[in-house]
């Protein structure tokens, strides 16, 4: 009897520090990363390094400014394709779980995740930059919002999924239709979580290099219409950091540096926003 | 209020898929009066309750034959407009279920979505509703705290107070107290008398001394039929079936 207390003590002690260890081990990668891209990008950030077009190919110094604001104009707009008809799919699945046409879009856009963004760059390069004859912040964008288009829409559907369905039986109740209690009901309780899916969705694309670079290019000038190649942080950071100038090598830490910072505002900013509606 | 006929219901037989829920139940529901649901678990007291405000629309493998005629008007007709339904039929489910919004905004949300703008209307009819749910003097000072906040008691006078907000004629209560403890019970059951002048009201329990306490009328059910309907008093004291009887004296449960 006793034995097999402690026994059973002992399993799950074991078993309760394994996890532990583990879960250390994670937090330390992030942590590791997080430090030594701090410690070799600090020094190179600056507001003129923010603010200004890179120096041109031979001198040191220059900034990113360029590829901050592609980056910005490409992630916002794929950002604003993507979230409406992901959520429109979202809220299709959640209406209509088992109809052919929502097993049929659950399951492409599982495979959508699944296929190495790479692909989707070099799908939107034949569709679109072959057509049309030249890179463009355009094309870029389109193929960021392919590539945030299913994680929006497949988390946005489990995000609905959660919200109570003791909810919507008491909005359908009181006589409202289906489209109020999603809008008024589903929609406001899940606002968090929907909220979280889209950050997902934008910190992934904001990390995106390939597709980003087979559409947009890349510039050394600043964007001056959705036409043109575009410059981003990712695509600098690649070309930068396998550069064998010193000062192009330091400054791809700068920009990874700038790119994670710009993740984690955004992140903080969700979380404050989400407390915030909670807080009522 | 007179007690006329509010809701007649004429071999009424529900299936889930293959499972036959309801079997032929004829019921007659009189305004001015509460009838209770009784029998066991599983019997189809809520599938019942639900194919009054056509709750199991929302179910796919539901089909339904036979008629629920309230007012007259069979509501399982082509015709039938179920949005006016429901705003007619309110209900109070088992679990209380709020919305997470403020107080204010639950019991307003039945009235917005039934076309009204004005706040000052608004405001008006959520402290008639709280009022007639025997809870404004409770809440009266917050009704901006999110609803979630209340006691669970309290939840369940506001999801009443949010029916009443639509100004409906019928209210079916699935098991309102069943999570609740006596005091807020009580509330209740109090609640459910007064209630009873202005509305019909059909609740559903467990408990045989709350069906005594509060129904006039009393419809036991078993395996998806009405096995005995009656005024509540002679149905507790001298059934007529050999079921009820071994029911109410709790032989089997
Ligand atoms: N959505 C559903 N699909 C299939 N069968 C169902 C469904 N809902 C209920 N049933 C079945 O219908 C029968 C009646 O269920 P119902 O919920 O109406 O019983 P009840 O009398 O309310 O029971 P309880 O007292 O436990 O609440 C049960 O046998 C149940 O298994
Ligand atoms: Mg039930």
């Amino acid at each position: 009897m006793l034995k097999r207390k402690t026994y059973r003590k002992w399993n799950s002690r074991i078993a309760e520090a394994i996890c532990t260890v583990f879960s250390f081990i994670a937090v330390l990668a992030l942590v590791i990363i997080v430090y030594y891209v701090f410690q070799r990008g600090f020094q190179v950030i600056s507001w003129s390094f923010f603010t200004s077009l890179p120096a041109p190919v031979g001198q040191t110094g220059g900034g990113i400014g360029n590829a901050i604001v592609g980056s910005l104009v490409m992630v916002s707009l794929g950002t604003l394709c993507s979230v409406p008809i992901g959520m429109a799919a979202a809220i299709y699945l959640y209406e209509n779980p088992y109809s052919r046409l929502a097993l049929v879009t659950r399951f492409a856009n599982k495979v959508l995740t699944g296929i190495p963004t790479l692909i989707i760059g070099l799908y939107i390069y034949i569709l679109i930059v072959l057509r049309i004859g030249s890179y463009s912040a355009l094309a870029g964008s389109i193929s960021l919002a392919v590539v945030m288009l299913p994680i929006i829409t497949l988390s946005a559907e489990e995000m609905l999924r959660l919200v109570p369905e003791s909810w919507r039986d008491a909005s359908l109740a009181l006589g409202a239709t289906r489209r109020q209690t999603i809008m008024r009901v589903v929609l406001p309780a899940s606002a968090g979580g929907l909220t979280v899916g889209v950050m997902l969705a934008v910190a992934t694309a904001a990390g995106q290099t390939a597709p980003v670079l087979l559409t947009a290019l890349s510039s050394r000038f600043w964007l001056a219409s959705l036409g043109q190649p575009s410059a981003s942080l990712p695509v600098l950071i690649y070309t930068y950091a396998v550069s064998p100038f010193t000062d192009w090598q330091n400054q791809a830490w700068g920009a990874a540096l700038s790119l994670i910072i710009f993740i984690f505002i955004l992140n903080i900013s969700a979380q404050v926003f989400i407390a915030l509606r909670q807080r009522r | 209020m007179e007690n006329s006929v509010k809701i007649v219901t004429e071999k009424l037989n529900l299936y889930y898929g293959n499972f036959q829920a309801l079997k032929e139940v004829n019921l007659e529901v009189c305004s001015g009066k509460v009838t209770a649901l009784i029998g066991p678990s599983g019997c189809g007291k809520s599938t019942f309750l639900r194919s009054l405000n056509r709750l199991n629309d929302l179910i796919d493998s539901v089909r339904v034959e036979g008629e629920v005629r309230i007012d007259g008007e069979n509501i399982y007709d082509k015709s039938c407009d179920v949005v006016r339904l429901r705003k007619k039929v309110g209900m109070v489910f088992q679990k209380a279920n709020p919305f997470p919004k403020s107080i204010y905004e639950n019991v307003a949300y039945g009235p917005r979505i039934h076309g009204v703008r004005d706040k000052k209307v608004l405001d008006r009819i959520v402290e008639k509703s709280l009022r007639e749910a025997a809870l404004w003097e409770e809440v009266k000072d917050n009704l901006s705290r999110s609803a979630l906040r209340l006691s669970g008691g309290q939840q369940q006078r506001l999801c009443i107070a949010r029916v009443l907000a639509v100004e409906p004629e019928v209210v079916l209560m699935d098991e309102p107290t069943s999570a609740l403890d006596p005091i807020a019970t009580q509330k209740i059951e109090d609640l459910i008398r007064a209630l009873k002048q202005k509305f019909t009201i059909v609740i559903v329990t467990h408990n045989m001394q709350q069906a005594a306490r509060v129904s006039d009328i009393t419809a036991f059910f078993l395996n998806g039929e009405i096995v005995e309907v009656g005024n509540t008093g002679l149905l507790f004291t001298q059934p007529v079936d050999q079921r009820t009887e071994d029911y109410i004296t709790g032989k089997f449960g």
